[in-house]
């Protein structure tokens, strides 16, 4: 679970779960663009989102729909998705 | 970290966002299992797949199943049999809801006047002489007859090992005639004599549909990379074959790990219930399969992995937009 669950926090964690998952180089969670378009710049396609969101699912005891994909393009959208489900379980 | 802008100029990124967008959702539907030409090779009947199932005939069944599939996201059905255009009452509802490609052998002409812009993809087994051997007949002799000048139909050119070295007459008829095509390989599963490939064979084929490539670009819809990949069954690196197909449907899919894959694709039978394995037949020996769509599609799966090299991403982005002008998701 990460120690942070502020915006800024999610969104590197955000990125350096995408990095391992997706096996990129050169690149770090600091260095990670947020607004980086995943689908358009970097060809990630469902079945990447659906490895990345079960990853997420389990480190934030969230829920992620299927439908919700499309939605989730950059780092800083995942982020803001994560702190809505986040704050509707509070 | 290589992004897709840091690949490619402004050119090339145009012509990416063009068909990034496009999210192709595809399904196979046999409309009929009756055909008017029993050719050899054809797997639909080699494989005993017109026997699969029962032939739904009540059109508001057709119609309700459609409808089901339009909503299950598919926005490209691909018709293919039998012979479609036996049942023209199911291409109709087919054509009124989803954009729509018929294959066809091309004996029948479609009415333009009710299917102005339906996709028509008509089969070619070769020159006359290969034609009449594996189908009885000189097909291209009727079908350039009905279909001559036609803006939205293409020959599907199956060419066949005795091929070789004889495409380009195939391809300066069709260009005679003002029809496009559309280059893929014989998979010879009844093991018709004389029909089988060599490696040799695919090497000087590859070259051969390189030339007609530059020679009739207006003509031929088709890119390099696919020619490799189609005719070295390889794609960095990796061999075609059933762990890396990905025509297989959804539901039978049990594949692990699980390969990338066409997002929700089924192969349906014409009872509207039964799914076969895969685009083509499921007695296919899946590591000489040269099933043209299958790949392509398994490139354009590939998206990540050609995010690479500007030239491998050039090469993805050159079969994505012969898939999309195939399906005329954008203009020849």
């Amino acid at each position: 679970m990460p120690t942070s669950k502020n915006r800024k926090g999610i969104i590197k964690h955000v990125a350096s779960i995408i990095i391992e998952e997706l096996k990129l180089e050169n690149i770090t969670a600091e260095t990670f663009n947020p607004d980086l378009d995943l689908v358009d710049e970097l060809g990630i396609d469902s079945m990447d989102l659906a490895t990345i969101a079960l990853v997420l699912q389990d480190e934030y005891k969230i829920t992620i729909d299927e439908d919700d994909y499309p939605k989730l393009k950059t780092v800083s959208l995942i982020a803001e998705y994560i702190e809505g489900k986040l704050a509707a379980k509070n | 970290m290589q992004t897709v802008s840091s690949l490619l100029n402004k050119e090339w990124y145009e012509r990416y966002k063009r068909i990034a967008s496009l999210n192709i959702r595809s399904s196979i539907y046999d409309v009929t299992n009756r055909c008017n030409l029993r050719c050899k090779g054809c797997f639909f009947f080699s494989s005993g797949e017109h026997e699969a199932a029962r032939e739904e005939m009540d059109i508001k069944k057709w119609e309700n199943f459609i409808d089901r599939e339009k909503a299950r996201g598919v926005n490209l059905a691909i018709l293919i049999g039998g012979e479609p255009t036996l049942c023209m009452d199911r291409v109709e509802a087919f054509y009124t809801r989803l954009p729509s490609y018929c294959a066809t052998n091309g004996l029948i002409k479609i009415d333009r006047a009710k299917f102005p812009d339906l996709m028509v993809g008509i089969s070619l087994w070769g020159g006359g002489e290969d034609e009449k051997i594996l189908r009885g007949r000189d097909t291209f002799a009727i079908s350039s007859k009905n279909y001559e000048g036609d803006t939205c139909t293409y020959y599907l050119y199956t060419i066949t090992p005795r091929q070789v070295g004889k495409i380009e007459p195939v391809i300066k008829r069709i260009a005679d005639v003002g029809l496009k095509v559309h280059l893929q390989l014989l998979s010879n599963d009844e093991g018709v004599d004389g029909f089988s490939w060599g490696k040799e064979e695919l090497a000087d084929l590859r070259r051969e549909m390189d030339e007609v490539l530059d020679k009739y670009p207006r003509t031929v819809i088709s890119s390099k990379y696919y020619h490799e990949v189609i005719t070295t069954g390889k794609m960095m690196g990796r061999a075609f074959g059933w762990p890396e197909c990905p025509s297989v449907t959804e539901s039978l899919d049990t594949r692990k790990p699980q390969p990338r894959r066409l997002i929700h694709f089924v192969r349906w039978a014409s009872d509207l219930q039964t799914v076969h394995r895969c685009c083509t037949s499921a007695t296919r020996d899946c590591s000489t399969c040269k099933d043209g769509a299958a790949h392509m599609s398994w490139i354009m799966v590939n998206k990540r992995e050609h995010i690479r090299t500007t030239r491998d991403l050039q090469n993805w982005i050159e079969v994505y937009e012969m898939f999309a002008k195939l399906y005329r998701f954008i203009p020849w």
